[in-house]
């Protein structure tokens, strides 16, 4: 992986966190959710300083990481599109949504559009069930949604 | 100040929020400040009403009005015509679907007449966000009659007498479970919540939260006078935003009186609780896993002996339930554990939440009796099958469960039948599918999720558990063979027997319970390459009825492989070995001429 170098204020941010968290090993987890928020994703830089400031191994760091499914080492698109894959909407098809958006946006699941624009991503129930099948870009619910509606709700971004 | 005439409830939970019922609620503010209404009408956002289906979902008390399916266009007509002139906008009420009328008053809905509300009991009555509508609704009156009248000794003893098993999925009896941790020594004990809810497709847990924090609050409070902790910690999926910020609320607000922290209502007795987040594992959910993900590490499950009543969170005794478990616990102790022991059945007491969910009418969160019939859940309350089609299965426990068939609607909700029948109770997803839902897709959609979650940690469920998938993909793809069916029974039984952690002890269900009930469908799968429902689309054939086709060309036009040919004005035909099973030729054909074989 390239190195990329990290911003100045967003790095005093991690530091500032972990700080908090009185640099407590105990708390990998959530000082790794609040890194998340500040980068947006955890890059190798980023598990690195954590690994520093929490006096654990960079393995370790990694190893948390890869195995919850929240934490992401790959940069999201502007617009990230969750589909949910939760039973009640796999029951009310919403793998057939999930394929008209990878046609409509030309993005396939884990990655990002060349543009950056959206990035598309699948998740196990938001729970809001009633509103089978769901989809959600950014913070934004839409329920009830249809292969057919796809098109329209992508246009607005 | 005068008494409020009227109360507008809005539904704040996840399912009606994404539905607009902030803007809907602001709106509300609005009118009413404009027309000058304030001392008339107050705004309450609550959690959950359970009726997610209708949502988002207005109520007006003190007559009960059920709104449903209101939009914030709809906010000045109720305005004006309830609450000022005192009629109800008809068009926006219930509709009973059997009947065809509107249903004026909650109470006579369907819905809700053969629901019992325990758990739920506050969820759309208060705003979760002010601990005074708790207090006001027997809040923290349990916690302190415990404390002020009871041994822990005798608290134990009163939930022992209750017959509460574990909302969780184990259905470890409670009571018990407490006096264990109880009789462990230590410095520290811990009392932990689990709120990882891992199932896909259920939102029991989150919606208590959302709904009635302090009510889970109260009860880790009771359990940690009863063992002797401390300390709390709810263990709570990152993935629930609303949750975590109401739990935040809950015990910011709870500490502010005095109802945690040191020195509770004047006892001596302290407690405090904090959260911590999960990571979306699902395999977390598990208890041992669950502790390990709260001491910073990988989630991964550890041998039982030592259970966590002994050894748990750093290595202490701790005491882990489910939150409607915990939810429960108040209530045992307001109306007395011979009140909560007569609901229910003789083995399973009390009640049980369900999301209802899938091909159903009224899909939503509810909570019966336990002994209520699958039947009376799918066809009363939840209004049967959507869109009039023939019902096939429903499906309980999650990727853990099963999927039970039209023979088994009458068999009553329990713990132990439901194992009889195949199944599990699990935490509480229920999901409904039709004639339109492929059982051998339905497998291998858990199986999918479990490959996913499976921890990695033991081979038989890491390998397992893909090679059952591999098959599964096989036979939906129509290169499956019998020997493939047997290979699927006798490998599930290896990995049941051998998996190291009830996640994958239990994957294989969801294949085993849909080779019992539907073998049919499989063979069909295998033998004749036949898919009933139509969703393994690679088993469809896209005909043309030479009949019918006028050839005009347009299904040629539109095949994205070239599938198609034909003469203008000639039957066309499509080339197999090239179709991709897109449907765009059906889709577009004006005559017809093309169907599914
Ligand atoms: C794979 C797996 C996933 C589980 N997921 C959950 C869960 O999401 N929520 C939960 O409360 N219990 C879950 N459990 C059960 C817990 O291990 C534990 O039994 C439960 O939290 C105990 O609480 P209770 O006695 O109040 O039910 C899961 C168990 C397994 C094996
Ligand atoms: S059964 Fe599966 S989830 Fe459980 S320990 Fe083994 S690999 Fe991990
Ligand atoms: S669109 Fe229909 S009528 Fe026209 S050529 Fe195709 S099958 Fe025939």
């Amino acid at each position: 992986m390239a190195n990329i170098k990290l911003a100045e204020d967003k790095l005093k941010a991690l530091i500032e966190v972990c700080k908090s968290f009185n640099n407590e090993k105990g708390e990998l987890i959530n000082v790794l959710h609040k890194a998340q928020e500040i980068f947006g994703y955890l890059p190798a830089e980023v598990q690195e300083v954590v690994a520093h400031e929490l006096n654990v191994s960079v393995a370790t760091v990694y190893g948390v990481v890869s195995f919850y499914s929240f934490f992401t080492m790959k940069p999201k698109g502007e617009n990230p599109i969750s589909v949910c894959l939760g039973t009640a909407c796999y029951v009310r098809g919403a793998e057939k949504v999930l394929e008209e958006i990878k046609k409509v946006a030309k993005v396939e699941v884990g990655e990002t559009t060349p543009d950056g624009k959206f990035s598309l991503a699948c998740l196990r129930c938001v729970g809001a069930c009633g509103l089978a099948p769901v989809l959600m870009i950014g913070q934004k619910v839409y329920g009830r949604v249809a292969p057919e509606k796809v098109n329209e709700i992508l246009a607005e971004y | 100040m005068a008494k409020i005439k009227y109360h507008i409830l809005c539904c704040g939970g996840t399912g009606c929020h994404a539905s607009k019922s902030d803007v809907i609620m602001s709106r509300f503010n609005e009118v009413i400040n404009e027309k000058g209404l304030t001392s008339d009408a107050k705004v309450v956002a609550t959690g959950c009403f359970g009726f997610c289906e209708q949502g988002p979902i207005v109520k007006i008390l003190p007559d009960n009005t059920f709104y449903t399916r209101v939009t914030p266009e709809d906010v000045e007509e109720i305005i004006n015509e309830h609450i000022i002139k005192g009629r109800k906008v008809t068009r926006l009420l219930y509709t009973d679907p059997a009947k065809n009328e509107h249903i004026e008053d909650s109470k006579h809905m369907n819905f809700y007449k053969k629901q019992i509300r325990i758990a739920l009991r506050n969820c759309g009555f208060i705003d979760p966000e002010n601990i005074n509508e708790y207090i006001a609704r027997e809040g923290y009156e349990a916690l302190s009659k415990v404390l002020g009248e009871m041994t822990p000794q005798q608290a134990i003893e009163e939930v022992k007498l209750s017959g509460l098993r574990g909302r969780g999925g184990g259905g470890f009896p409670t009571g018990l479970k407490w006096e264990f941790a109880s009789k462990y020594q230590a410095d520290q004990k811990y009392v932990v919540c689990n709120a990882d809810e891992g199932d896909p497709g259920a939102f029991m847990d989150r919606s208590i939260l959302e709904g009635d924090p302090h009510s889970v609050l109260e009860a880790m409070e009771i359990c940690g006078y009863c063992i002797g902790a401390t300390k709390g910690l709810i263990y709570i999926r990152a993935e629930y935003p609303l949750a975590i910020h109401r739990l935040k609320v809950a015990i910011k607000q709870a500490r502010e009186v005095g109802l945690l922290g040191k020195d509770i209502l004047g006892t001596g007795f302290d407690f405090d609780v904090e959260l911590r987040y999960g990571a979306g594992a699902f395999v977390c959910g598990e208890e041992t896993a669950l502790i390990h993900s709260m001491e910073g590490h990988r989630g991964e499950p550890t041998v039982k002996p030592p259970f966590p009543a002994e050894s748990g969170y750093l290595k202490k005794p701790s005491n882990v339930n489910n939150v409607e478990t915990f939810a429960n616990i108040p209530v045992i102790f307001n109306k007395g554990a011979n009140w909560f022991n007569k609901i229910g059945t003789e083995r399973s007491k009390g009640t049980k939440v369900f999301a209802l969910a899938g091909k159903i009418n009224n899909v939503g969160l509810i909570e019966v009796p336990m002994g209520t019939t699958l039947r009376e859940v799918i066809y009363e309350i939840g209004g049967g099958i959507k869109g009039g089609k023939k019902f096939k299965a429903v499906q309980t426990g999650g990727p853990s469960g099963g999927c039970l068939t039209e023979k088994h609607l009458d068999v009553p909700i329990e713990y132990d039948t439901l194992i009889a029948a195949g199944s599990m109770m699990g935490s509480g997803g229920m999901i409904v599918m039709d004639e339109d839902n492929c059982m051998v897709s339905v497998a291998k959609f858990y199986l999918e999720f479990t490959v996913e979650e499976s921890c990695g940690k033991c081979t038989p469920c890491r390998i397992g558990n893909k090679r059952l998938h591999e098959i599964l993909d096989k036979i939906t793809k129509g290169h499956g063979t019998m020997e493939d069916l047997d290979k699927l029974k006798n490998l599930s039984q290896v990995i049941k027997d051998t998996a190291l952690c009830g996640l994958g002890q239990t994957s294989p269900n969801p294949v085993l319970s849909t080779i019992d009930n539907f073998w049919d469908e499989y063979v069909e799968h295998v033998t004749v390459k036949k898919c009933r429902a139509g969703v393994c689309t690679s088993m469809l054939k896209f005909v043309i009825d030479p009949e019918v086709c006028i050839g005009c060309t347009l299904c040629a036009r539109n095949c994205p492989v070239n599938a198609i040919t034909g003469e203008r004005k000639s039957p066309h035909q499509i080339n197999q070995d090239i179709c991709i099973k897109c449907g765009t030729c059906k889709e577009k054909c004006k005559f017809g001429a093309i169907s599914i074989k």
